[in-house]
């Protein structure tokens, strides 16, 4: 799969302009009318849900992207909403300031490393990395540890095909991802705010767990630099933390990482980060969330809602000590 | 000395302190209180009933190193203010934060430590505001004086409810320590001249 570089590949130069002009047209006009028919017909079908799907259209598109059964069908957070209100302490510390400061951030060229016991360590440049893979659209529930929550159609590579393909030996037991660490570029890096660079990290099986996927874009779109371009780790039955953003290193090691967090506040965060509305943060308690866009809270549910494909990772762990 | 009239200068100082309560009611109407509108009010709010408290701390040492007496008239009114931002702060805890839902509220105020010195520097707030009448000041006397002592408890308290509560960037309530420590210190160093003058 080619993604295009922001900056100067546009999706218009994948396809013709015009017939992208048209086919646009044309599923838009699919699409309206589509909504329509299930509207008038289901009175109470959310037709505006429909409508928020596109980004903004200023990011190039991603084409061929398969659709997955392990998509949600709930409403969708709002692009706007997704892509101003970050977390990503490299570009400052206030949920506005990431869209602002990573403006400029360069995501070519872009070498991502696979290092340690696999087969065949290397550094790839990143376009050459993705390209053997298929790109898939994986709507899933966020939830961040800090208690809001989002629903986000991401666009990525399932994990698994990575693992398999860079071959790791027996001594693999855990994944260990690595931030860019570029304080010129990213502003947060210049305090001591957290150990840079930011580490998160996934034991084997969970990172082979279907769900888990490198990111590549989201919203029909490549990632917009806020959200952790050019490629991102999302596993979301975890506190959104654990999605290490503008990777560079995936490290395949045989002992249990030392994440960011981890290092900064050990009550706090614990390698697993699964949510969990049991076990509380010392500063808030975990039952329940905010979605983005939504004005009443929900209970939050064990394992962000994914219990049925993850819960047997944890069979016979004590989650409570195992945060 | 040349100072503006405090009483004109009171009501410009308050109308412009409300100026931030206008604008977010008026961002909430307009819905712009970012994705998360809940969590933004309570740190606007927050942010605003910190300032106006160190505002109203600011004054007695103002006044002693200027000579300007006048500008005492407007230590109330900041504390006024504070206490103003803080309570809407709190009701939004109450409301759109914890709807209603008690059990929980208690068990964060017992639980949680940033909580737990939010609410006792609001208790602080309030018996301050509610003992800021001239009234209340004539009938407690000299006790009012001892009473109100209590803002700097409640500055302190407020620092450290800031500081407890961040995740790692403690930037903002290092800064709100900082300027609390000098104007406590400013204090400390007058009585300690205030005693070696009388003394000498
Ligand atoms: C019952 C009393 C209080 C409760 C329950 C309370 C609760 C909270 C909560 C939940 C937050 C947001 C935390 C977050 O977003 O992570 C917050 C922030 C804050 N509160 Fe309070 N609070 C109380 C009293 C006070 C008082 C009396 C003051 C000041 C005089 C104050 C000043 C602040 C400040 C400065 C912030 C941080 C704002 C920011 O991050 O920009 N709070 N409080």
């Amino acid at each position: 799969m080619l993604i295009g570089k922001p900056a100067d590949i546009r999706y218009s130069e994948i396809t013709p302009r015009a017939t992208y002009l048209r086919r646009r047209e044309f599923l838009q006009a699919a699409s309206v009318a589509a909504v329509g028919t299930a509207a008038a017909l289901v009175p109470s079908l959310p037709a505006v849900a429909e409508a928020q799907v596109q980004g903004p259209g200023v990011l190039p598109k991603l084409p061929n992207v398969k659709t997955s059964a392990l998509s949600t069908t709930e409403k969708q957070s709002a692009y706007a909403d997704f892509s101003t209100y970050n977390n990503f302490y490299e570009f400052g510390t206030d949920k506005a300031s990431p869209a602002i400061n990573a403006k400029r951030f360069r995501t070519r060229p872009w070498k991502i490393a696979i290092e340690g016991h696999v087969a065949k360590p290397a550094a790839f440049d990143f376009d050459e990395f993705v390209k053997p893979y298929a790109l898939e659209e994986r709507i899933y529930r966020h939830r961040c540890v800090e208690t809001w929550a989002a629903v986000v159609p991401w666009i990525g590579i399932p994990m698994a095909d990575i693992v398999k393909r860079v071959e790791p030996t027996s001594k693999a037991k855990f994944i260990e991802f690595v931030t860019l660490f570029d304080p010129a570029q990213m502003p947060g890096q210049r305090d001591e705010i957290l150990q840079w660079p930011y580490i998160e990290g996934l034991r084997l099986d969970e990172a082979m767990n279907p769900l888990t996927i490198l990111a590549v874009g989201m919203y029909g779109e490549v990632l917009p630099n806020q959200d952790g371009a050019p490629i991102r780790l999302v596993v979301p039955w975890k506190y959104g933390f654990k999605g290490g953003k503008s990777l560079v290193k995936i490290r395949f090691v045989e002992s249990m990482p030392r994440s960011t967090w981890m290092i900064k506040e050990p009550p706090a965060y614990g390698f697993y980060a699964n949510v969990n509305p049991m076990v509380d943060h010392p500063r808030w308690s975990q039952t329940r969330e905010r979605r983005l866009g939504e004005f009443l809270p929900r209970r939050t549910t064990m394992f962000n809602g994914y219990a049925d494909q993850v819960a047997k990772l944890y069979a016979g762990m004590d989650l409570r000590r195992n945060y | 000395m040349n100072t503006p009239p405090i009483g004109i200068l009171r009501r410009a100082l308050l109308a412009a302190a409300l100026v931030p309560a206008v604008m977010l009611a008026y961002d909430a109407y307009a819905g712009n209180l970012t994705a998360n509108p809940v969590e933004y009010l309570e740190n606007e709010t927050g942010d605003w009933a910190i300032i106006f408290l160190i505002a109203s701390l600011a004054i007695t040492p103002i006044r002693r190193l200027t000579g300007w007496n006048e500008v005492i008239r407007l230590r109330k009114m900041f504390g006024l203010v504070a206490y103003f931002y803080a309570a809407v702060h709190v009701v939004i805890w109450f409301t759109l934060v914890s709807f209603f839902d008690v059990a929980t509220m208690a068990e964060d105020i017992v639980k949680r430590p940033f909580i737990t010195v939010g609410m006792g520097t609001f208790l602080i707030l309030t018996a301050l505001a509610v003992t800021s009448t001239t009234g209340a000041i004539r009938r407690l006397g000299r006790r009012w004086q001892q009473l109100h002592r209590a803002v700097y408890v409640a500055a302190i308290g407020a620092v450290v409810h800031f500081w407890w509560l961040v995740k790692a960037d403690i930037t903002r309530p290092r800064q709100w320590a900082v300027v609390l420590t000098l104007l406590l210190g400013f204090r400390l160093w007058w009585m300690w001249r205030a005693r070696t003058l009388s003394r000498s």
